[in-house]
């Protein structure tokens, strides 16, 4: 949320203009965004082992030239798993995050199109979401639908869709009452026009840009009910999953934690730098 | 003779919209609860592993009033929250009011620490950059933005690494002492102060640059006199507006960070809760984290006004 509230101080030129390493950051985050994407589609192009052949014999080896991360437990390849775990920590926490947006879409525009009574209700129960903020609302909805992948995933989709139904609602509002539809509403333009061609258009561009920013958000809401034992089960290369297994072995092989933590830490922070870049442009614009 | 009734109209209107996240709250876990395939009589025995006879079964049912209609029970259950009691725990066989009266001052203590040290990290941070110039602001933002991009889970297990096993200094788990309250406090202020930095810092410097703020460098102040007498306050406004939602963050975290060190707490209670499915537990700790975020998100807005007298007059 709090990215999201500092958006007024972009559409200042001269602070951007005050913060000349903000284009190198931009540009290494673009670069390591890419490099993950490229992981989680061919893993086997950057990876040397199978993440899931177990080699008892070469169980917790530390980081070495023949396996840059180490090994666990089992003597499989940290490295090698960490690059697999990039697609379903990703994927997971693109579906969440679609489950999100595609939710705050639906409750965003209804309370922003639909009158005063629907606003009212819409707003009562974003209240009633608020009131359970980040992981509580996820973990009472693992309590109900009970643990596993496709719960966790819809647990954090809802936990963060509040958050984004806010920020559309507003969006919608905002351009409702411009200038612009207010012309075209003067000219007769059917209703449906006015809505498909002017506001849902100038309403939604922020959809994309809160994507890109809560992305990371879910990859570690997502990453941590994995860890807790509540997503994606420990056999898994999924990075959370991977720190549950090394949280028993924290004391004699800390590379098991380390490693898969950085990579979530990369996503969540390219998620922020690039978001807000694209919230700089399409401010600007 | 409006603005007498002002107040109680504000309070008035908390109190019901209080009053109505909690009815809702409750409604949503009864229902949903019941919309999941299952035996909830089952699951009071223990789940599906505890292979109860059909005698027990059958006991179960009548003891907690699983053989009425469903509506009935609703009312039933909302009868006994408006008395303010919680029922029993399954999986621990106590009242889940004395349960969470018992959890709730650690998880407090932890997150009041929390903020506390995340507001000082965040305008210590703001403040320097201010003061120092581009190359600083650039290593602020820097900062800022990987410390929100930290998992609470795995920035605890890299502080268990570096200052339990590696130096030494500080106790991995929760040992009752002072001294153990020091990595959960930091783990859970980190990422905050990150998030918190990065709005405190850029109000701050639009506090800099603005008309005040040459008038009192006309006036002779130097930099620092600027920032702590000028800036400061500007930098807080956000801080404060946003502390629900920081509130709301902390007790999040505290789920993780409490199981992680073992410490007894809201959060530990109810990811226990979660993983043996005690539906009274999880639906008393929810109400009672719900509660708590809607008294400190009134509590933000008395004091957002209180600091900033702009909004009195609006």
């Amino acid at each position: 949320m709090s990215i999201f509230s500092s958006r007024r101080s972009h559409r200042d030129p001269a602070l951007a203009a005050r913060f000349p390493g903000l284009r190198g950051l931009e540009i290494a985050a673009a670069a390591a965004a890419l490099f993950l994407v490229f992981a989680a589609c061919f893993p086997t192009l950057l990876a040397p082992f199978d993440p899931l052949a177990i080699n008892p014999a070469d169980a917790f080896q530390a980081p070495s030239a023949a396996h840059w991360f180490g090994t666990d437990e089992s003597g499989r390849d940290i490295y090698s798993r960490v690059v697999h775990g990039a697609r379903p920590s990703l994927l997971i926490g693109a579906a969440a995050t679609a489950i999100g947006l595609g939710l705050a879409l639906l409750l965003g525009t209804a309370a922003g199109l639909g009158g005063r009574w629907l606003d009212f209700g819409i707003g009562r129960i974003l209240e009633v979401l608020f009131a359970l903020p980040g992981l509580l609302l996820a973990l009472v909805f693992i309590a109900i639908a009970g643990p596993g992948i496709t719960t966790s995933v819809v647990a954090v989709g809802l936990s963060t869709a509040p958050g984004y139904a806010r920020i559309i609602r507003g969006q919608i509002a905002q351009v409702r009452s411009s200038p612009m539809v207010e012309a075209a509403v003067v000219l007769g333009r059917s209703p449906a026009r006015v809505l498909g061609r002017h506001i849902l258009p100038n309403a939604l561009a922020p959809v994309f840009v809160l994507g890109t920013l809560g992305l990371g958000q879910a990859v570690v809401w997502a990453s941590s009910l994995s860890f807790l034992g509540l997503g994606a089960p420990p056999p898994a290369a999924e990075w959370g999953a991977m720190l549950a297994a090394g949280r028993t072995y924290l004391g004699t092989a800390w590379w098991m934690t380390l490693f898969p933590g950085l990579a979530i830490v990369l996503a969540a922070a390219c998620s922020t730098v690039l978001g807000r870049a694209l919230q700089r442009r399409a401010v600007s614009r | 003779m409006a603005d007498q009734l002002k107040p109680v109209r504000w309070v008035l209107a908390k109190v019901l919209g209080a009053a109505f996240v909690l009815w809702a709250v409750a409604t949503l876990i009864f229902f949903g609860i019941r919309m999941i395939p299952g035996d909830p009589a089952e699951a009071i025995l223990g789940g599906p592993g505890s292979q109860a006879s059909p005698e027990a079964l059958e006991q179960v049912r009548r003891d907690y009033g699983l053989d009425q209609p469903l509506l009935a029970q609703y009312a039933a259950q909302l009868g006994r929250l408006i008395r303010g009691d919680l029922g029993d725990s399954y999986s621990l066989r106590m009242p889940v009011a004395d349960l969470i009266a018992n959890q709730l001052p650690g998880t407090l203590l932890l997150s009041a620490l929390s903020l506390l040290v995340a507001w000082l990290l965040a305008l210590g941070l703001a403040g320097w950059s201010t003061l120092n110039g581009r190359a600083a602001g650039v290593v602020a933002s820097g900062l800022e933005i990987a410390a929100a991009a930290v998992p609470h889970f795995w920035l605890a297990s890299v502080l268990i690494l570096l200052f339990s096993n590696s130096l030494g200094w500080l106790p991995p788990v929760n040992t009752g002492s002072a001294d153990g309250l020091i990595l959960p406090v930091v783990t859970l202020a980190l990422p905050l102060a990150g998030f918190l930095g990065q709005v405190m810092r850029e109000s701050m410097l639009a506090a800099m640059s603005s008309p005040f703020a040459l008038s009192a460098r006309a006036r002779g102040e130097g930099e620092s006199g600027v920032l702590f007498r000028h800036a400061l306050r500007h930098a807080a406004l956000p801080g404060i507006a946003l502390s629900g939602w920081a509130f709301g963050n902390l007790l999040s975290g505290a789920v993780v960070v409490e199981s992680i060190f073992a410490r007894p707490g809201l959060g530990r209670t109810l990811l226990n809760a979660v993983t043996l499915r005690d539906i009274p537990l999880v639906t008393g700790v929810a109400l009672v984290s719900a509660l708590a975020y809607v008294l400190v998100m009134a509590a933000s807005d008395v004091a957002e006004r209180a600091a900033d007298p702009r909004l009195r007059t609006a």
